[in-house]
């Protein structure tokens, strides 16, 4: 059962189709974590993307109901060297191949994906189309220019949320099953642009009380929940056209301490006024290294972002660049005394990933307590 | 954080010599460390017993010392060069004893030393079990249940705590020496004896047993800032209760989920901190319980280790060279990544293959050791292999090997075995349980059956169902005289399957096979091990093969040679010929030429990506040796420097259009090959012992009755003298005929007479084809008839006249011209009478190679590569013979300890592991540092306890003599007593064990004995004296079973007695020997 790839370039990889049949556009990326593939795919982030797993073994351990991300799947299609049938971990509840044909992914295998990294790498990010069920070229070529990229479009309303919602998990320790839940302190807000669930679990997990909110809800509602601090959420594409996003938070600004990952610190930069743009081929791992320019000490950290803020253009704005990349010197993280907010490029909420960077949390619960 | 000032001279201790448990992975760190020291501005000052390491090299520390290492050598090295820090954490577990026994001693507080990477109190913490237990519960973790023992009392009331089965590790010993399963009372008490004997503070730890559970293992680095990375996870194939040094491993992790890796992340990161490991590297075990993901940590090396050799070459992280930078202060963002050059160190490398290693056993050296596997380390060297699937990591790693084997094909074990039988043989854990396996899931096991049976995770078990699925189709395609198509080719390529299996199931020639398969389009690839799954660039080409679309091998239109390497070390091939490669690619690279590396042993300085211009680590087979030539196309292979391996392979690749540079195939086939060879001795007029050829027992039999007992018998193109026995009479003829026939394959078994009583010699020499230089004459201590690499050795001789010395000269330039030889030779020697004969020559680098480059001060490897490479020796300016005025000894190191119930006396069979040199200015000193070395410090008063066979009877009592007139109280057993009397040697008698009580044997284990000098001959009389070598060796007095040894032992304790030993850099005695 075949299944290819079509690239915007014009490069074909073929191989054998596994998961759901048809076909779908999107980004072509690549991710370079060994292990986690579950809460890629789970993670909204990757909406309209066609994942390349780096690893080449992929669905070694099946897929357990513990380690979502979301409940939706939005990915458009997921590439891996050898997908596994035959799953062994304690917690594996379904494989990969049937996750993936349950919740309708395209999945290829058995192609080089070490060759389609270097292309991606070498050319940059590009959009594709995936396909298990046509394989003419012009037909897909047809499809596939059909389709407008990420660059320019909103996409987060499609993963947001539609309604408010309580949340009330927190993070469960997988080998004692036990759910870490204090008491609740604080009362946080998240704004979902496509929020990852071990956000939610690790907010919950600090003592906060979350209420999750549309993308789009107002400042002045969000004002009206009375919170203590307002949560910025990761999410899929270009930050530049959330532009309503961007406006709400900026009316946020000084009011209510502000915390954002990922999509949340680019919404958050535009709202203080800085610029981002599109990475020739975006971070995608959990072996980024990021120095916290406070402390000078380094944390391995977990990244999916495709998009990325200029530097420069934060340079006479009232804000401390707390966090650099440093394997491409980008920026990873800003903090604004004056206005009690700041984010992280990166995923302190690891999932998958290490957890060097918990302590972001810790300081959002003190940024609440100080106000 | 820059480099530390306050640090100018560092002391860094080597792991001596090679043993099970201790490989050459610690020369590959150490090696690592000293260049990086050094590069840095740093004084190194190194401290190594092994002479046949790189790191003992002059060139790569500052002040050089082959010398034991024990706290007073090490005291005597810190007085002189007075270095202000100490760098424990490379040498292995030997090194950190060592530091560990200075800091206790006072002797670096008194010194003003201090320890870098890692001090006492953390050394102490990751080492003692107890104060790691607590450390470990209070980072909110769990141990197996546990408890120490001291007396057999002690050890009854932990085990009724713990319960069956329990683990027995008896603590500081090496690779787990002495650990031992007990299941059940009597097994108990047997283990802990051993194990308190074993333990130098007489400690053992008992442990609740995880047998069966998961196994993994993080490689962790830490800097002074507090920066904590784990560079690699590896998971091992077989189950908790192997040593992990004899387990099949795999990385990365395979079944684990982002979550329950992470839980092990942050509990690595939590101990690393814990145990307070201020810079450095640390290898943490766990153990992980299947059924439910419960995790157990099992131990952590606050040090370099073999699993971070294996990490390091896994991933590209040099994990060795970064700790040295760490411990001097600099932190990992200051570190730039090796391979891509462009992103720092600070990271956790991310790799898009899958690497496996695998153990190489020599249990065929050993027929009566148990050779099941245990939580005692028994495995002698290791493969490792890269693939894009496991399943290709998995086959490239069986036939990378060596030992025969090219797939899990059921021809290579009793495939006869009944459903039962073969389950007994699944639950045990033998060395070759995989290919059970193999077997059963051709016989239609269930891996639900399988995984019971052998704890194997059904992961690794389903993926060699994978490859026998593929296998039965293939002989499916093979029994129907079909070809396999295209795809199907690609497909078995892509699953590991070697060319070798494949011709064979289609019954066609290998290289035909391979060729078809060429030309129907299915080649390998060759692709980058980058650190980073191809995130970024890389730069240095490290490369392994894959059956896959890209390849990025990118060879360039340099004039190159390629160097095949000597594969998994083994006992006859170890680390002597991997320095020999990594001199050659040194050489190669002076003299601007391309090297190119192919080897596939993790633990070896010429697998490090910096030794040779170009990288690939690939098993060392024909199909994957050519593939390579095809992609670089060189001008040239070197073959004679790896050992037994690549000279395999000169034949057919020079068959196959490959230009192997050097002394040709032809002259290497005529020194091997008997008649030829004969052909040539007799055409030089010079003298061999007088021998045979034979292809079946009749023909033995009759060229034995020609030449009469006592007679060498052994197999054509071995090494290590495999199967090499010697024979008194017809029935041992005919007990050990078959054997060596095995052995020998396709080609004839050589049988010798055998020259009883004389003095053996090695020489190496250098030659050009217009000139020849000796490098060094070495006499044997040990009589012929004691394998070479067995033999300790004498540069310059002692005791061998000037005139027999001149014609072993003139023999050997004779003998290299004859050959044509184009680099090295070796040819051992035998003299009897003043009577010179050769036994054996071969044109290839030789195991004394570095011995003899270390003792003469000249590179003799690296000159034989530039001689390959086509210069002449004048152009070397080595035209003359390096005279020396010290002496140098090699001594041989055994792993007897490691195998209970097994005999310590020496034959033609190569039974050790590795070597020590000892260095002095004359010879008995030099000989005493070669015991003190090996663990064998001789006495300077005390007993001495003599059983001498009857022809060594007159120079035993010239020995007994001069140790009585040392001070010495000598006993004896009845027939020796009577001896000593007779020559007015006053001597104690004492009971054989056969004889009565108390015998020797409770003497010894009563530590009346110091000293014991046992020689037999025979097999009667071997066996009664077993017990008497054995618990000689279990409790650790110093031995000797050959009576030359003992003329040396009696030399070396005159000249040390009442003499303190001195020390003295390598770089000094060169000095010394360039003016001469």
């Amino acid at each position: 059962m075949k299944a290819i790839l079509l690239l915007e370039d014009g490069t074909v990889f073929e191989g054998k189709s596994f998961g759901a049949k048809g076909y779908k556009c999107g980004e072509v990326v690549f991710n370079t974590s060994m292990a986690g593939y579950q809460e890629i795919l789970t993670d909204p982030s990757y909406h309209e993307q066609i994942i390349t797993m780096a690893y080449p073994l992929i669905g070694n351990y099946g897929t357990n109901k513990q380690d979502w991300e979301s409940k939706k799947n939005f990915v458009s299609g997921f590439i891996v060297k050898e997908n596994c049938n035959y799953p062994s971990n304690w917690r594996n509840q379904q494989s990969l191949s049937d996750y993936l044909k349950e919740n309708n992914i395209v999945g290829l295998e058995g192609i080089d994906t070490r060759a389609l990294v270097k292309h991606i790498r070498t050319l940059g990010a590009m959009r594709g189309i995936i396909s298990s069920d046509e394989f003419n070229i012009k037909t897909l070529k047809q499809k596939l220019d059909e389709y407008p990229g990420l660059v320019g479009r909103d996409i987060v309303k499609n993963v947001t949320s539609k309604k408010p919602y309580k949340w009330d998990k927190g993070v469960i320790d997988v080998l004692e099953n036990k759910e870490l839940k204090p008491e609740k302190k604080y009362k946080v807000v998240a704004l979902d642009f496509g929020i990852k669930q071990n956000i939610l679990r690790l907010l919950r997990s600090h003592g906060c009380e979350v209420l999750v909110v549309p993308a789009k809800t107002s400042a002045a509602d969000i004002l009206a929940k009375k919170p203590d601090g307002v949560f910025l959420s990761n999410g899929p594409g270009d930050p530049a056209p959330v532009d309503y996003a961007v406006d709400n938070v900026r009316k946020l600004l000084g009011k209510v301490p502000i915390f954002g990952i990922c999509l949340g610190h680019q919404i958050l930069s535009l709202a203080l006024g800085a610029k981002t743009y599109k990475l020739k081929f975006g971070h995608r791992g959990a072996n980024h290294p990021v120095m916290n320019l406070r402390t000078g000490q380094i944390e391995i950290t977990s990244q999916n972002h495709g998009f990325c803020v200029d530097m420069d253009s934060l340079a006479h704005k009232d804000v401390e660049l707390t966090h650099l990349n440093l394997n491409d010197k980008t920026n990873e993280g800003l903090f604004s005394k004056k206005l009690k907010a700041f984010s992280v490029q990166y995923h302190p909420e690891a999932s998958p990933g290490p957890h060097d960077s918990n302590y972001l949390f810790n300081d959002f619960i003190k940024l609440m307590k100080k106000a | 954080m820059p480099k530390r000032k306050d640090i100018h001279k560092i002391l860094i201790i080597g792991s001596g010599p090679i043993v099970i448990g201790q490989g050459c992975e610690f020369d590959y760190s150490g090696t690592q460390g000293c260049k990086a020291l050094k590069q840095q501005g740093y004084k190194v000052v190194l401290v190594n017993s092994n002479p046949a390491t790189i790191m003992t090299d002059p060139e790569v520390a500052d002040k050089t010392y082959i010398e034991p290492i024990t706290p007073e050598i090490i005291e005597m090295i810190i007085a002189k060069e007075k270095p202000d820090s100490l760098l424990p954490t490379l040498g292995g577990q030997t090194g950190l004893n060592a530091a560990v026994a200075l800091a206790e001693r006072g002797i670096l507080k008194k010194y003003g030393v201090r320890m870098i990477g890692a001090d006492l109190k953390t050394i102490k913490k990751a080492e003692e079990r107890d104060l790691f237990k607590q450390t470990i519960i209070d980072c909110g973790l769990e141990v197996p249940k546990s408890g120490y023992a001291h007396s057999w009392e002690e050890a009854k009331k932990v085990v009724e705590e713990i319960g069956f089965p329990a683990i027995i590790r008896p603590s500081y010993t090496l690779g787990g020496t002495g650990g031992n399963v007990a299941y059940n009372l009597d097994e108990y008490k047997k283990y802990i004896d051993w194990g308190l004997s074993l333990s130098p503070n007489k400690q053992v730890l008992v442990e609740e047993s995880v047998i069966g559970w998961k196994e993994y293992e993080l490689e962790v680095m830490r800097d002074k800032k507090d920066n904590v990375v784990i560079v690699c996870s590896i998971e091992n194939l077989d189950p908790m209760g192997i040593h992990t040094g004899d387990s099949v491993t795999v990385a990365p992790a395979q079944t684990l989920t982002d979550k329950e890796y992470q839980i092990m992340r942050d509990a690595s990161l939590k101990i690393i901190r814990a145990i307070g490991v201020e810079t450095g590297g640390s290898n943490i075990q766990f153990a992980v319980n299947p059924a439910d993901g419960k995790l157990y940590v099992i131990e952590m090396n606050p040090r370099v280790s073999r699993s971070s050799a294996l990490a390091s070459k896994a991933t590209g992280f040099p994990i060795a060279k970064i700790a040295s930078l760490l411990a001097v202060g600099m932190t990992l963002d200051e570190i730039p990544n090796d391979i891509t050059k462009k992103t720092p160190a600070c990271f956790e490398p991310t790799i898009d293959y899958c690497v496996v290693k695998w153990p190489r056993f020599t249990f065929e050296k050993f027929p009566k050791t148990n050779p099941n596997l245990t939580v005692q380390m028994k495995s002698v060297g290791e493969a490792m292999a890269i693939g894009r699937t496991f399943k290709e990591a998995f086959q490239k790693a069986i036939r990378s090997l060596e030992i025969d084997r090219y797939s899990l094909d059921n021809k290579y074990i009793d495939a006869s075995l009944s459903k039962t039988q073969l389950r007994d043989k699944l639950r045990l854990f033998c060395w070759d349980k995989l290919w059970y396996v193999a077997e059963a899931i051709r016989r239609g096991f269930s891996t639900e059956e399988l995984f019971d049976l052998t704890k194997i995770d059904p992961w690794f078990l389903d993926n060699i169902k994978d490859i026998i699925k593929f296998e039965d189709k293939i002989k499916k395609k093979a029994a129907k005289s079909k070809a396999l198509s295209k795809d199907e080719l690609q497909k078995a390529k892509e699953l590991g399957f070697s060319d070798k299996y494949l011709a064979n199931l289609f019954g066609v020639p290998e290289n035909d096979f391979r060729l078809n398969r060429i030309e129907q389009g299915v080649k390998a690839v060759y692709k980058m091990v980058d650190t980073c799954g191809a995130e970024f660039e890389a730069t240095t080409p490290y490369l392994y093969s894959t059956y896959e679309k890209e390849c990025e091998a990118n060879p360039t239109t340099r004039k190159k040679i390629i160097i095949l390497g000597g594969g998994p070390n083994r006992i006859g091939q170890g680390i002597e010929f991997d320095y020999c490669c990594v001199h050659a690619a040194f050489a190669l690279k002076e003299i601007g030429i391309e090297s190119i590396m192919v080897n596939c042993n993790p633990e070896t300085v010429s697998t490090d990506y910096d030794t040779s211009d170009r990288l690939y680590f690939e098993p060392l087979t024909f199909e994957d040796v050519m593939s390579i030539v095809e992609k670089e196309k060189p001008d040239g292979v070197i073959v004679q420097f790896g050992g037994q391996t690549p000279l395999k392979l000169a034949v057919p690749l020079e068959k196959a259009g490959v230009k192997i540079i050097g002394t040709s195939p032809d002259s290497i086939d005529l020194a091997e090959d008997r008649k030829r060879f004969n052909a040539l001795v007799k055409k030089l007029k010079f003298r061999q012992p007088d021998s045979g050829t034979a292809y079946n027992y009749e023909q033995t039999l009759k060229i034995a009755n020609k030449l009469g007992y006592p007679l060498l018998v052994r197999p054509s193109f071995v090494l290590g003298g495999r199967a090499m026995r010697v024979v008194y009479d017809e029935l041992e003829l005919k007990n050990c005929f078959a054997e060596a026939m095995e052995v020998s394959g396709e080609h004839p078994i050589l049988i010798d007479q055998f020259l009883g009583e004389a003095t053996e010699m090695d020489v190496d020499a250098i030659c050009d084809g217009k000139h020849v230089v000796i490098g060094g004459l070495m006499e044997h201590i040990e009589e012929a008839g004691v394998h070479s690499g067995d033999s300790a050795c004498s540069l310059p001789p002692v005791t061998i006249s000037k005139k027999v010395l001149k014609q072993v000269i003139e023999q050997t330039k004779k003998l290299a011209m004859e050959l044509k030889v184009r680099g090295l030779i070796n040819i051992q020697f035998a003299i009897k009478n003043d009577e010179v004969f050769i036994l054996e020559v071969n044109p290839r680098a030789s195991r004394t190679i570095p011995f003899v480059s270390k003792s003469i001060g000249v590179p003799l490897a690296k000159l034989a590569a530039k001689i390959m490479a086509g210069m002449t020796l004048e152009e070397l300016n080595f035209t003359k013979e390096v005279e020396i005025s010290h002496y140098c000894v090699k001594e041989a190191v055994f792993p007897f300890l490691k195998f209970p119930g097994i005999d310590t006396i020496l034959g033609p069979e190569m039974l050790s592991t590795g070597e020590v040199m000892g260095i002095s200015d004359d010879f008995g000193r030099a000989y005493a540092k070669s015991q003190i070395a090996t663990s064998n410090t001789l006495p300077e008063s005390g007993k001495v306890f003599f059983s001498i066979k009857d022809s060594d009877k007159p120079r035993a009592v010239e020995v007994a003599k001069s140790l009585y007139g040392m001070g010495f109280k000598i006993m004896a057993t009845k027939g020796t007593c009577i001896e000593f009397i007779k020559n007015n040697i006053p001597s104690e008698f004492v009971l054989k064990v056969y004889e009565g009580r108390p015998n020797i044997v409770d003497n010894i284990i009563n530590k009346d004995i110091d000293l014991i000098i046992n020689t037999a001959i025979g097999k009667q009389s071997i066996l009664d004296s077993f017990s008497i070598r054995r618990s000689a060796l279990d409790r650790q007095v110093p031995y000797v079973t050959t009576i030359r040894g003992a003329v040396a032992v009696a030399k070396a304790i005159e000249a040390v007695k009442g003499h303190k030993l001195k020390v003295k850099p390598i770089q000094a005695y060169y000095k010394k020997g360039n003016k001469k």
